[in-house]
């Protein structure tokens, strides 16, 4: 049976994630066994028979994994098994057993697939509730990501396709912005955050900020490396017809370096998205980077790993809709 | 066409004492690459320039485009000095030069915007069809130049140019990239186009059969650095010479055995030419090689001292 490449991947994928998923499941894999039941000698149910108690109670008791000193306490209380559970129990009347779940506690242990799927299911299927500020869904907090990345990248664009514009087609403000670009170009983006955060003293500008920052290098770049290299003889094609410097730039050189200017802003979003989570753990509040700290902090780890496979699934998105953009402008010499 | 060449008529091309230097990679000297260049294209006339790869045959033409300067001496044009470029001047460049992104029709649509601002979009469509159709090109209106052959982008390119009525068209080696059987039907399409629109024309190649079908005029250009304008040979061959019959005709042989004989030794030697004789570069020999009645070859010089006496 001969299948297509497109169909053998999508078979090795599945596969793939299958085997992960089955491995996840085996690492994380804790029944639920629920108490171990103590087992008595002849001798020490003797003694306890000896104390005044029946063998159902003894056997009900020793059920819950309760070891014989404590056996021997609630026997030495003289009553009856109703009365016991009537005063609230044998924690309630001092003796110190061992909890009746033993099962561990919740982010005590590694989310298994299952949970995580639980989760998941859980935050698709009700992606706005608020249930107060820390408490939203998913969606409203990846709406605030969304929203501070689109803010910041679009305001990068406008000063980076502009500029770029001008290096690319000037060498003199070229050299003039060189070292200027050079030093600040490979400063971490979240390095800006204190900056911003005392200058603009906002916490939700200082993230756009940010994303502004770091959108703003490759995009510049780019552009400018994209007017720059336009072929000359297309140049010269624009001025032999005695084409205006305007009407040369929208007509030939912005589509000329379209591709390469698209190519700088997949570069950007992708950048923008991988800052936004780190800025918002920084900065708190709102937004999908918050949640996975938040989740975190809750040691509600099925729901942290669920904001953190959403974050891979959005910024996915991001760069598919990027390429699409770049397939319009592509062109094939 | 050459015995009655109309030297009164209009000179659309003046090249005088035209130099070029380019800085040497130290960037303390300079190289000279042509130099003392001094030819006339009259209207409705086509030139040829032949010559060596690196003699400065582009640069030469893009300064005669107004894309480049020279380092001394003039181009007129139809009478006014080439300072830049000009829609009076068309060029067809060596590769096509087509805009990748745009279609056939848009690419010459873009000279005729650029041509006639004005004119609303049907007439500027019906202008491109008109060109699109004199080239052949019917049918491939809105195909990209991707999609076409390398012939067919050259005649997007050579419709380019004529769409915009230019009153000289200026071409770069335009059929040096195209296979020999594709060069040969856009060369005929080129020559019933210039004749049927007496185009000025001023064209580079290093392609001897190309000069001889073309030019009514070919200068000849020696090997650079510095090189030197070292004679016009005046076409002998009848205007209504065809590339499936010029071959037969007697003058045929003795134009290509002379640019030949150029091409192979003379541009190497032509230095020492000049001192000899007392070379005069404002006013480089004129050679009209053909068959004597005999039936041997002789190429006929003018002396520049006859030609000022007519003139």
């Amino acid at each position: 049976m001969t299948l297509s490449l497109r169909s053998k991947s999508m078979i090795l994928s599945i596969a793939l994630f299958v085997v992960g998923v089955l491995a996840w499941h085996v690492v994380t894999y804790h029944p639920d066994t629920g108490p171990v039941a103590t087992s008595l000698s002849g001798e020490e149910r003797g003694e306890l028979t000896s104390l005044g108690m029946i063998d159902a109670d003894i056997d009900h008791y020793a059920s819950f994994g309760i070891a014989f000193p404590q056996l021997k306490q609630i026997a030495g209380l003289g009553l009856s098994r109703e009365m016991i559970e009537g005063a609230g129990g044998i924690a309630a009347l001092g003796i110190s057993a061992v909890s009746e779940a033993s099962s561990p506690a919740p982010g005590s242990l590694f989310p298994s697939p299952g949970q995580i799927g639980v989760a998941l299911w859980e935050a698709v299927t009700d992606p706005f509730y608020v249930a107060g500020t820390n408490d939203m869904g998913l969606g409203i907090q990846m709406g605030y990501s969304l929203a501070r990345v689109t803010i910041g990248y679009l305001l990068a664009a406008l000063v980076a396709i502009p500029l770029g514009f001008a290096i690319g087609m000037s060498p003199l403000i070229y050299r003039a912005l060189d070292p200027y670009i050079q030093v600040l170009k490979p400063i971490s983006p979240l390095a800006w955050m204190p900056i911003a955060l005392f200058t603009i003293g906002d916490s939700e500008i200082s993230s756009i900020f940010v994303i502004f920052i770091c959108s703003l290098w490759p995009m510049l770049i780019n552009t400018a490396f994209g007017v720059a290299s336009v072929r000359t003889e297309w140049l010269n094609v624009a001025k032999t017809l005695e084409v205006s410097s305007l009407r040369t730039a929208v007509r030939v050189i912005l589509p000329a370096a379209a591709p390469t200017i698209l190519t700088g802003m997949r570069i950007s979003i992708g950048i923008a998205w991988l800052v936004i989570v780190a800025a918002e753990m920084l900065v708190g509040g709102t937004g999908i980077g918050y949640v996975v700290w938040n989740e975190w902090n809750g040691l509600r780890l099925d729901r942290m790993i669920v904001a953190i496979l959403i974050i891979g699934v959005v910024g996915m998105l991001l760069d598919l809709l990027l390429a699409r953009a770049s397939k319009l402008v592509a062109y094939t010499d | 066409m050459t015995d009655q060449a109309d030297h009164s008529a209009r000179k659309m091309i003046q090249v005088e004492s035209l130099e070029r230097c380019f800085p040497d990679p130290d960037g303390r000297d300079q190289t000279q690459i042509f130099g003392e260049v001094n030819f006339t294209v009259h209207q409705g006339e086509f030139v040829c320039l032949i010559g060596h790869s690196g003699c400065g045959k582009t640069t030469l033409l893009n300064i005669l485009a107004g894309l480049d300067q020279p380092t001394s001496g003039h181009v007129f044009a139809d009478g006014r000095e080439v300072t830049g470029p000009s829609l009076d001047r068309a060029v067809i460049f060596q590769g096509h030069a087509l805009m990748p992104w745009m279609t056939a029709m848009g690419n010459i649509a873009f000279a005729v915007e650029s041509r006639w601002p004005g004119w609303g979009r049907s007439k500027v469509q019906a202008q491109c069809q008109k060109y699109i159709d004199l080239v052949h090109l019917t049918g491939s209106e809105t195909k990209k130049p991707s999609q076409l052959s390398g012939g067919m982008k050259q005649r997007v390119g050579i419709a380019r140019a004529f769409a915009i009525e230019p009153k000289i068209l200026l071409m770069d080696e335009p059929f040096s990239a195209l296979d020999a059987l594709t060069r040969g039907s856009l060369q005929d399409e080129l020559v019933s186009i210039c004749k049927a629109t007496n185009q000025t024309s001023f064209m580079i190649t290093h392609d001897i059969d190309e000069a001889i079908l073309l030019a009514d005029r070919i200068v000849l250009m020696t090997n650079g650095p510095e090189a030197r304008v070292c004679e016009i040979v005046e076409n002998t061959l009848p205007a209504d010479r065809t590339r499936s019959d010029m071959h037969t005709h007697p003058n045929y042989y003795p134009m290509r055995n002379h640019l030949i004989e150029f091409l192979v030794n003379r541009s190497k030697t032509f230095r020492e030419e000049i001192t000899a004789e007392g070379f005069d570069p404002k006013k480089p020999p004129v050679a009209r090689p053909a068959a004597s009645d005999d039936g041997t070859t002789s190429t006929d010089f003018e002396q520049t001292t006859k030609e000022k006496r007519a003139s």
